[in-house]
């Protein structure tokens, strides 16, 4: 293996800033490197006019001054795209639908795949620039052949691999992710932007839904589709209560379902299954929660296809552990087998797969088959 | 590194920059009865008279204001309360939608807070409002007419506006006439007398001055209700001690740009010239924006739309060659928005995101326009293929 291009030959970069210290980190390590760096930070915002009149609570104005004050202070050109239309339409729409089809989306899965490394790539490179810039933890490794490889960051606790598992040979080629190179930790980012004297250095880190400022999903999902008050039901189908709107919910998730009369051995109830069409959630014990395998569609993969079937380990949601799996493309779709039965798997994410640190593919899970029942 | 946005902000002139620093180190406020303050009062004045000489105007008539947008906001409130205050019924505000945003912002908070309602005067596609226009909009009902707010020429477009014409309709019915001169003072004759306006906006860093300066000319008979209440300095309609080093180096910039206003505007009209035929060499299909007859539009000023093109994009190019231009009016947090200007004067909307302005001033050289002529092309074909997003 050999070093990145990036690091050995000057490249015109387009650098994503979005105010806080993991982008400027990265945006500043770029100049380092010697690159000719320009600064971006994505108005995302649905109402583009609240830049003017400052009458939504959006957080993006502020955002957008952080992230030129870190230009300003880097000494590299700033600019603010709208993009807002083009997240609308691929992300916060898709992430209401796929809540109202009773899966559960990761938006910002959806938004490296289909803006920061299309929409905003695409237009980066037809205005010159060689590669889009981010402050995501996560390894690009050149192979002797000149492809490449999407590795796990080398601080596992900040690796961010999973969200860009859905980037394609293409996409890599012009990606750049600095702070994924050196193994640093958060903390040695922060001083390192301390240092640097950009004043992000002691900023929080986001961790909720951007289009979500408050963090309430429920409510923001209410807002959009309304309430409908349905069924929760046991899994014989006995009425234990009701909710306000199927959508809110998640497979696997415990807390909120607001069921007054105690599950009959006394254990704790999880959300099992979700039904859009009757509005129902069905409830039960977490044990009813494992899963054995499931299929995925639209899979994606860094390089070529996997021939046959093959051993991997599996990642199904950010921040989540390690499982170890067989996995098989059969027309188009991924059928996955785990070793061990894992528990609380929801349709509409992804599930990434990993050849040790590498990443192999990805693809959005639709149907999981559970230990105990059927497939649902 | 070619620096084509004059109209944002031009270079200091070496004497109004010499005349700032002198008077830096003098002690004096202008109120002041005792000897410092006398001779901070002198220089205050003798910067009055040399501005009023320069704009046409008597030197009570210089009412200084801490730049062009304080100035326009003075002018639009304070008249609109004080001819309210003469008579309950003035409530209508007649503005042209092309005007600045200091002027654009402050008649719609007037609407929005003070029970103004707000009449855009139509303009014709060079963003020109007609006589005829303002004399039907206000023959609807002379008596409900606070005020009239017509800027002096267009500071993304460069088109003059018939401001003596419109201010002879306005006066037939004895309504008061404010126009931001911003952007014409230095480039075209700009007579406060000769235009019968009441009140006339001036700012000193667009014509080679320090920031953070600028006045209202205010015809004697005007009293507006002051919008900062205070010490009661320059006459009690502008309360703040005066920026005395500052209005001293407005006074020379002014002095110069009146006294070099019509040399100026004949070089850097054939300057400008130059480029638009350049860029229209480079890009054939690239629309001229504003007047282009020479009399009707700003010497300094060249305004194109590139069809295809995100205004941004071109930017982005251009600056990255050292070509310093705009898309027309800048935007707090830099987010492109089709230009206001342009869609009152019928453009279409994704038209108007693609916008290109660039002013010439006094540093201006045939170099700059060379590296225009050079690098637009290219910068046009790419943005072309980026589109718009």
């Amino acid at each position: 293996m050999t070093d990145t291009p990036q690091r050995t030959r000057p490249l015109r970069v387009l650098a994503a800033m979005s105010g806080g210290v993991d982008s400027a980190v990265a945006a500043a390590r770029a100049v380092d490197a010697g690159h000719d760096v320009t600064g971006v930070h994505l108005a995302l915002s649905a109402n583009p006019q609240s830049f003017r009149t400052g009458a939504r609570g959006c957080c993006t104005i502020e955002d957008s001054r952080d992230a030129r004050r870190a230009a300003d202070v880097i000494g590299i050109p700033f600019y603010v795209w709208d993009l807002a239309e083009r997240f609308r339409e691929d992300v916060v729409e898709n992430f209401v639908a796929e809540y109202e089809a009773g899966r559960t989306p990761n938006p910002c899965l959806r938004c490296n795949e289909k803006i920061k490394f299309a929409a905003l790539l695409d237009k980066a490179l037809a205005l010159g620039f060689d590669a889009v810039c981010t402050g995501h933890y996560a390894k690009i490794v050149t192979r002797p052949d000149g492809t490449r490889e999407l590795h796990r960051a080398s601080d596992l606790a900040k690796d961010q691999s999973y969200v860009l598992g859905v980037l394609d040979d293409q996409q890599l080629a012009h990606a750049m992710f600095p702070l994924g190179d050196t193994a640093t930790t958060k903390e040695e980012i922060r001083a390192e932007a301390e240092r640097r004297g950009l004043a992000v250095a002691k900023k929080p880190d986001s961790h909720d839904i951007c289009f979500i400022a408050d963090g309430d999903t429920r409510g923001f999902l209410a807002r959009r589709l309304g309430t409908a008050e349905g069924d929760i039901v046991d899994e014989t189908g006995n009425k234990l209560g009701t909710h306000q709107g199927a959508y809110g919910f998640t497979i696997g998730q415990r807390k909120g379902l607001r069921i007054g009369t105690p599950a009959p051995d006394g254990k704790p109830r999880y959300v099992l299954d979700i039904s859009p069409v009757t509005n129902t959630v069905t409830v039960g014990p977490a044990s009813a929660l494992d899963v054995e395998a499931l299929t995925a569609i639209r899979p994606r993969w860094c390089g070529t296809a996997p021939a046959g079937p093959g051993t991997y380990t599996a990642q199904l949601r950010a921040h989540g552990g390690e499982t170890e799996v067989t996995a098989e493309l059969v027309d188009g779709e991924l059928r996955v087998t785990f070793t061990e039965p894992v528990r609380g798997v929801a349709p509409g994410q992804a599930i990434v797969l990993y050849d040790g640190t590498r990443v192999v593919g990805s693809a959005t899970i639709a149907t999981t088959r559970r230990v105990a029942a059927a497939s649902v | 590194m070619a620096y084509l946005d004059h109209a944002a902000t031009t270079p200091m002139l070496p004497e109004a920059a010499q005349a700032l620093t002198a008077a830096l180190g003098v002690t004096g406020n202008a109120s002041s009865l005792h000897a410092s303050g006398r001779r901070a009062r002198r220089t205050v004045e003798e910067s009055r008279e040399t501005l009023a000489e320069a704009l046409g105007a008597r030197p009570s008539e210089i009412v200084f204001t801490s730049g062009g947008t304080e100035a326009d906001n003075l002018a639009v409130k304070g008249l609109y309360w004080s001819r309210r205050d003469a008579d309950p019924a003035r409530t209508r505000v007649l503005a042209s939608p092309v005007e600045h945003h200091a002027v654009l912002d402050a008649v719609h908070w007037l609407g929005e807070h003070e029970g103004a309602t707000v009449e855009y005067l139509p303009v014709d596609r060079y963003g020109r409002v007609h006589p005829d226009a303002l004399r039907e909009a206000i023959e609807r009902n002379p008596d409900d007419v606070a005020l009239v707010t017509v800027m002096w020429a267009n500071n993304e477009i460069g088109t003059v506006l018939p401001v003596r014409e419109l201010v002879d309709v306005a006066a037939e019915f004895g309504i008061p006439v404010h126009s931001d001169a911003v952007q014409a003072f230095g480039q075209i004759p700009v007579d406060f007398a000769a235009s019968g306006l009441a009140a006339m906006t001036v700012s000193a860093h667009k014509i080679g001055g320090p920031y953070g300066i600028g006045a209202l000319v205010l015809g004697r008979e005007h009293t507006p209700v002051p919008v900062l209440h205070g010490g009661g300095q320059e006459r009690h309609v502008r309360s703040g001690t005066i920026d005395v080093p500052a209005v001293a180096s407005f006074a020379v910039a002014g002095r110069l740009a009146a006294e070099r206003r019509e040399d100026f505007a004949r070089e850097i009209g054939a300057l400008r010239d130059d480029l638009v035929a350049a860029v229209r060499a480079a890009v054939p299909d690239a629309v001229l924006g504003g007047d282009p007859s020479p009399e009707g539009r700003l010497p300094a000023n060249a305004h194109f739309t590139f069809p295809g093109c995100e205004g941004d994009s071109l930017l982005l190019l251009l600056d990255a060659q050292g070509i310093e231009c705009s898309t027309g009016s800048a935007c707090t947090a830099g987010v492109a928005q089709p230009s206001h200007v342009l869609l009152a004067t019928g453009a279409d909307p994704d038209l108007a995101r693609g916008t290109l302005r660039f002013s010439l001033g006094h540093t201006s050289t045939r170099q700059d326009v060379e590296a225009v002529a050079k690098a637009i092309g290219p910068a046009v074909e790419r943005a072309r293929a980026a589109g718009l997003t």
